[in-house]
């Protein structure tokens, strides 16, 4: 039998330090920090950066709660800590079901993204 | 409001880290489904709880206790409570099941037990080395407590020289099978549920070839008696029809969809596809009980609505699950976990179904 194990991809194989920076940006845009994505990603297979943003998980997920799970890993992706923090109440009543993760187009491993970002929060001290 | 996130789940990392369970009961409460069964100590292949049954009564007793208190005033005793429970098991303070409500629970493990001895499986059972596994502490993110939980369960297979686990419920199974090869190195215990191991064998050698897979059918048997096991056992209530729950874990970690379709047809039992079901289930909302219980009562009480709408009887394969749905379903949906309908099947004396 094969098991949906949260085990390590290629994909998460490939997450590593100075990703994020390689963007070219435009000046005067918004300088995003990377440092959040590049420790999460040390914390395990974190591959929030896989999202391609469709939404299709919020749709499919039973809470019902706009920011969850789409926006949340975005704004990990994007290394927006206060964002995430302000966010932590939801990233801890997630179910971890699922639901949307069986739909997601681009197979992110969202219920482990969000487990590395309750991780990375307790750590925090949030 | 939920409660403040940070202090509960340092209560269950300190438990666990601590006590050895994110809600830590007498060995003598965990192990009492046992008596009288005959199961030898340790053994290659063992049959795993992790308390997850018995812990159920103990849950419901905290859960009526933080809605007596409402979450607002247990909120402000959060952080104190998690100072006291570093000194004192909180636990085995507040929260106490009386006898009846542990014999509910308790008989989930024995109905297990005894269809394993049925199909004779050869088990044996750890007893007070029967640890939980720390699926709720991996779930809240606290990873070093689990690692190092993780360490002592291993310790107590190796010791009793286990090779490989039978669970009973999907979060140990997940812990067990999926999750603790990626924490403890050279781990290389087989872990497969109960329903796994009872269809590959069938119950009396009627169900084999598990062939696990997906598919999303409307409402429809998923499985209808096969005229073998129907005329083989007396005492089996005749044509049951009830409507399934499939767990999300088992469902879309461990891929166990098929074994609980094939018993339940085996048994006699006609199984019944909800709106939702097989990798496309709804959770029964029991993941957020701990933290956002009325979140937790808004997804089961949908949920609720898509089994009730299908059958007036339901299954569960999940103690979260069973515990969640029913305080939603307030007699409404009459739901019984799947092993009571197996052994009612199999063997109505024993008098697997609960009244
Ligand atoms: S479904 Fe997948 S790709 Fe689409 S928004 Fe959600 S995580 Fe991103
Ligand atoms: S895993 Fe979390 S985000 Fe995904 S559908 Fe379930 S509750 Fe929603």
């Amino acid at each position: 039998m094969t098991t949906a194990v949260s085990a390590p991809t290629e994909r998460a194989e490939q997450v590593g330090e100075g990703r994020v920076g390689t963007v070219p940006r435009a000046a005067g845009a918004a300088v995003l920090s990377p440092w959040l994505d590049r420790l999460l990603a040390r914390m395990g297979p974190f591959d929030a950066d896989a999202c391609m943003s469709c939404g299709i998980c919020t749709a499919t997920c039973p809470l019902g709660i706009d920011v969850l799970p789409r926006r949340v890993l975005r704004y990990a992706a994007l290394g927006l800590g206060d964002q995430v923090r302000a966010a932590g109440d939801t990233i801890f009543s997630c179910l971890l079901c699922r639901a949307c993760e069986v739909s997601c187009p681009a197979g992110v491993h969202i219920t482990e993204d969000i487990r590395l970002l309750r991780r990375w929060l307790l750590q925090e001290g949030w | 409001m939920g409660l403040p996130v940070r202090d509960v789940a340092g209560i269950l990392a300190d438990n666990l880290r601590l006590r050895g369970s994110v809600l830590p009961i007498p060995a003598r409460r965990a192990t009492a489904w046992a008596r009288g069964l005959g199961i030898p100590r340790g053994g290659e292949t063992v049959l795993y709880t992790g308390s997850m049954y018995q812990l159920i009564p103990y849950i419901e007793r905290l859960v009526r206790l933080e809605q007596r208190l409402g979450n607002g005033r247990l909120a402000a005793l959060t952080g104190l409570a998690r100072r006291a429970n570093r000194l004192v098991n909180g636990v085995s303070l507040v929260a106490r099941p009386s006898a009846a409500e542990r014999r509910e629970y308790d008989r989930i493990p024995a109905n297990v037990a005894r269809l394993l001895q049925r199909a004779g499986v050869e088990f044996g059972y750890l007893y007070e080395d029967d640890l939980y596994s720390g699926a709720l502490a991996h779930d809240l993110g606290a990873d070093a407590e689990v690692a190092v939980h993780a360490q002592r369960v291993v310790a107590a297979f190796r010791k009793h020289g286990v090779r490989r686990v039978i669970t009973i419920d999907p979060h140990t199974t997940n812990m067990l099978r999926s999750v603790y090869p990626g924490l403890v190195p050279g781990y290389d215990v087989r872990a497969q549920s109960y329903l796994e191991v009872l269809a590959e064998r069938g119950p009396g050698g009627t169900v084999s070839g598990v062939d696990e897979g997906d598919g999303h059918p409307a409402v429809v048997a998923a499985s209808s008696p096969t005229s073998e096991t129907s005329a083989a056992r007396p005492g089996r209530p005749p044509g049951l029809r009830v409507v399934i729950h499939d767990s999300c874990v088992y469902a879309r970690y461990e891929n166990v969809i098929d074994a609980p379709r094939r018993l339940l047809g085996a048994a006699g039992i006609t199984a019944l596809e909800p709106e939702q079901s097989r990798t496309r289930t709804w959770c029964c909302g029991g993941p957020a009980e701990a933290l956002f219980p009325q979140t937790a009562a808004a997804v089961a009480t949908q949920r609720v609505a898509q089994l009730q709408a299908v059958a007036p009887e339901g299954v569960t394969m999940c103690p979260i699950c069973l515990v969640n749905l029913r305080k939603a379903a307030d007699g409404r949906l009459h739901l019984r976990d799947i092993s009571d309908y197996l052994v009612s099947a199999v063997a109505p004396e024993s008098g697997g179904v609960a009244p």
